[in-house]
């Protein structure tokens, strides 16, 4: 009986229940295997098209594995310079109200070339949505030091590991725009694996809800891997991410409907 | 005949950008311009036309918001004063690699460095060699007159949206604050969204079923590409080379020598033509108003009917060298420039014309 | 009497072999080929029929390359 089951064909439309969005552009991906890139886009195109609001959203894409991410997504884009991503996006959206918009970028892009792009826009509660990829070290250039950088973690500007002392410390922005009254939302999330992947989806469409309402900026911090600029294989990568970026760098929302959550309640719970 | 009004070159700027149908004004204050953003934000142009004005966080955050608008077809504008404008160049060039139209507005003071508020043209090269990176141009517009500040706010607009590039208006620190009487041309309304889409269908404003998704980018990286974009850069210059020149001529009919000069200095060499005259000596003055496309040709044609070419600039010499690819090698071109702020008289440049070119 | 079955289909040539899948599949659906494809990559290939459909593998594919299949089978 087993074997009947098996042997019938179910490979028929009627019976997908998941498939790759028609919002992400049908060629490869430019990124490295294993890189969470990929599943961000993917979450961000699901969401945009279970929203129906393709023809109402302008994207901004950053300088960094990401730069050519306008490439992948089937909307309208903007490439910025480097670190400028929310500047263009405050203009988009004061000229253009009616519209979706968001910024793609990456820790290099938002929390270091772009930290003063980053925080005033955050600070004048620009009504877009921020999706920061957090994965401590500049990827496309070849994995030098990030603001982001833990303390100790070897890259190829701090071979010998990132020294606070000379080097400065990593910085949580995302802690620190929080704080900002122009912000609504802030969260940070992850996408490695299927659980993780599915609040990332819910914190995008939280989002886009928010910014439909003008409520200020939304912000979502996935944490993610970079197995190259770490010089790991993918699953193992997933792995160091968890043992060493979680502790620092926490996930869960830190500030929901305008209010910061209380620290205790920040912490992953599983 | 439009409204007179009595007005400071940097009013006239900002009047005219809400007469000509801006969509948004984004800059960060810097003396000798801040009238520009002060009389916008007074004027409330959100309740006149729609027209957004946004002080932002910095220059760099300024010229990126430009380009944010622009690239979905909006008609934007910025200005600032010289230290404010070099931090800008990085986004003009990508404004400029991603063929997108914007207005800025430039009214230069002493430099280098902090420099001086006082005015100077010492900003030219900059202006027309490039400033940023890469191979481009811009349209740059010199006025010298508030009247012409007004007026080249909405030719400036015209001209990048026409060519997809951005326009220039180089302009100094005392036709800024200067007040003269202008007569402002009728309020261009705004455009709808409909007629915004059907001007620039090359914009991103939000990708509907029917066409492909548009990316606006400067990024090309297969050196193919790359060279193709700069291939069609180069060809749309050329166009505006042929079309879009722009000088004045003054008194040069009967001129044995001719003044070359922009902006302020080309207003001070009014007079100083008026001086000149009553001591017999017969020069006109050549007025380049399109500093890019530079007026090559007819410079060149009218500096064979002349003896000499004193160019007076307020800078060490920089329109010079665009004035000497002009003439034939032959041609007694001299410069005449005061710096760092300083204004010349009409009587030291007389005096400069008569030792450098007449006697010289 | 009524049975979850599910099915995948992947899209080899788009595999980058990154084995994240492996790790998120709850029934050992999936293993890496031995052979490579166009671009050099071990694939990820469905190797048994214990599939449920639960979709796990196809969310954290970072290339999206994954359809998944889930279908009540009815049998006597």
């Amino acid at each position: 009986m087993e074997d009947q089951v098996t042997k019938i064909d179910i490979r028929k439309d009627e019976n997908i229940v998941y498939k790759r969005t028609d919002l992400l552009v049908d060629r490869p991906l430019s990124y490295c295997p294993g890189c969470g890139h990929g599943v961000v886009h993917r979450m961000l195109m699901e969401t945009l098209e279970e929203m129906d609001i393709q023809d109402k959203t302008i994207g901004v894409s950053p300088v960094g594995c990401s730069v050519l991410a306008y490439d992948f997504m089937n909307i309208d884009m903007l490439g910025a310079a480097h670190g400028r991503a929310p500047a263009l996006a405050t203009a988009i959206k004061r000229l253009w109200p009616e519209r979706f918009v968001f910024t793609y970028q990456g820790d290099g892009d938002l929390a270091a070339i772009g930290t003063a792009e980053t925080i005033h826009a955050c600070n004048r509660g620009e009504n877009f949505v921020i999706i920061f990829i957090n994965n401590g070290i500049y990827g496309m250039t070849g994995g030098q030091m990030a603001p982001t950088t833990l303390p100790g973690m070897r890259s190829s500007t701090s071979p010998y590991g990132r020294d606070v002392a000379t080097m400065g410390h990593p910085l949580k922005i995302t802690e620190l725009i929080a704080q900002l009254p122009g912000t609504y939302y802030v969260t940070r999330q992850a996408v490695h694996t299927p659980n993780h992947v599915r609040r990332t989806k819910k914190a995008l469409r939280k989002a886009f809800e928010n910014q439909k309402r003008n409520t200020g900026i939304s912000f979502i911090e996935v944490v993610s891997n970079c197995n190259s600029g770490w010089k790991m294989t993918p699953v193992q990568s997933n792995k160091w991410m968890e043992d060493n970026m979680f502790p620092f760098y926490p996930l869960g929302d830190i500030k929901v409907d305008g209010q910061l959550v209380p620290k205790k309640e920040t912490a992953e719970k599983e | 005949m439009g409204e007179l009004r009595l007005m400071k070159g940097n009013e006239a700027v900002a009047e005219a950008a809400i007469r000509a149908g801006c969509d948004g004004y984004f800059g960060y204050p810097i003396t000798p311009q801040s009238e520009i953003m002060e009389y916008l934000m007074a004027e409330k142009p959100h309740e006149r036309t729609g027209m957004v004005v946004l002080q932002a966080e910095s220059e760099t955050a300024s010229i990126n918001m430009l380009y944010g608008g622009a690239g979905t077809g909006k008609m934007v504008m910025t200005s600032s004063s010289s230290p404010g404008i070099s931090l800008m160049q990085e986004g003009i060039s990508y404004m400029a690699g991603a063929e997108l139209p914007c207005l800025l507005v430039n009214i230069v003071r002493g430099g280098p460095g902090l420099g001086t508020i006082q005015p100077s043209q010492a900003d030219y090269f900059q202006a027309v060699k490039g400033g940023g990176h890469g191979d481009y141009k811009m349209i740059v517009l010199a006025p010298a007159s508030v009247q012409e500040m007004c007026d080249f706010v909405k030719l400036g607009f015209e001209l990048s949206f026409k060519y997809r590039t951005p326009a220039f208006i180089l302009s100094d620190g005392a036709i800024g604050q200067m007040m003269e009487k202008v007569e402002l041309f009728d309020p261009i309304p705004r455009r709808t969204e409909a007629e915004l889409i059907k001007q620039c269908p090359w914009a991103a404003t939000g990708k509907p079923k029917n066409r492909e998704h548009i990316i606006i980018t400067s990024l090309d990286l297969d050196p193919a590409g790359q060279e193709r974009v700069n291939l069609k850069l180069q060809a749309k210059y050329k166009i505006m080379e042929e079309n879009e020149v722009r000088y004045e001529t003054i008194q040069c009919d009967d001129a044995e020598y001719i003044f070359v000069a922009f902006g302020l200095s080309a207003r001070i060499c009014q007079k100083s033509i008026d001086l000149a005259r009553k001591k017999g000596i017969k020069v006109g003055l050549f007025r380049p108003i399109t500093l890019s496309p530079f007026p090559t040709k007819p410079l060149g044609e009218m500096s064979k009917r002349v003896k000499g070419i004193l160019v007076v600039e307020m800078n060490a010499g920089q329109m010079i060298e665009d004035v000497r690819l002009s003439v034939h090698s032959d041609q007694k071109v001299e410069h005449y420039g005061r710096f760092g702020g300083i204004i010349p008289s009409p009587d030291e440049v007389v005096a400069a014309l008569e030792q450098k070119i007449i006697g010289g | 009497m009524a049975k979850i079955k599910g099915d995948i289909v992947i899209n080899v040539e788009r595999c980058k072999g990154c084995e994240v899948c492996i790790a998120a599949c709850p029934t050992s659906v999936i293993a890496m080929s031995k052979e490579v494809n166009g671009k050099g990559y071990h694939f990820a290939m469905k190797v048994n029929d214990t599939c449920t459909g639960c979709i796990n593998c196809a969310l954290v594919c970072p290339d999206g390359v994954i359809t998944v299949y889930r279908a009540k089978i009815t049998t006597e």
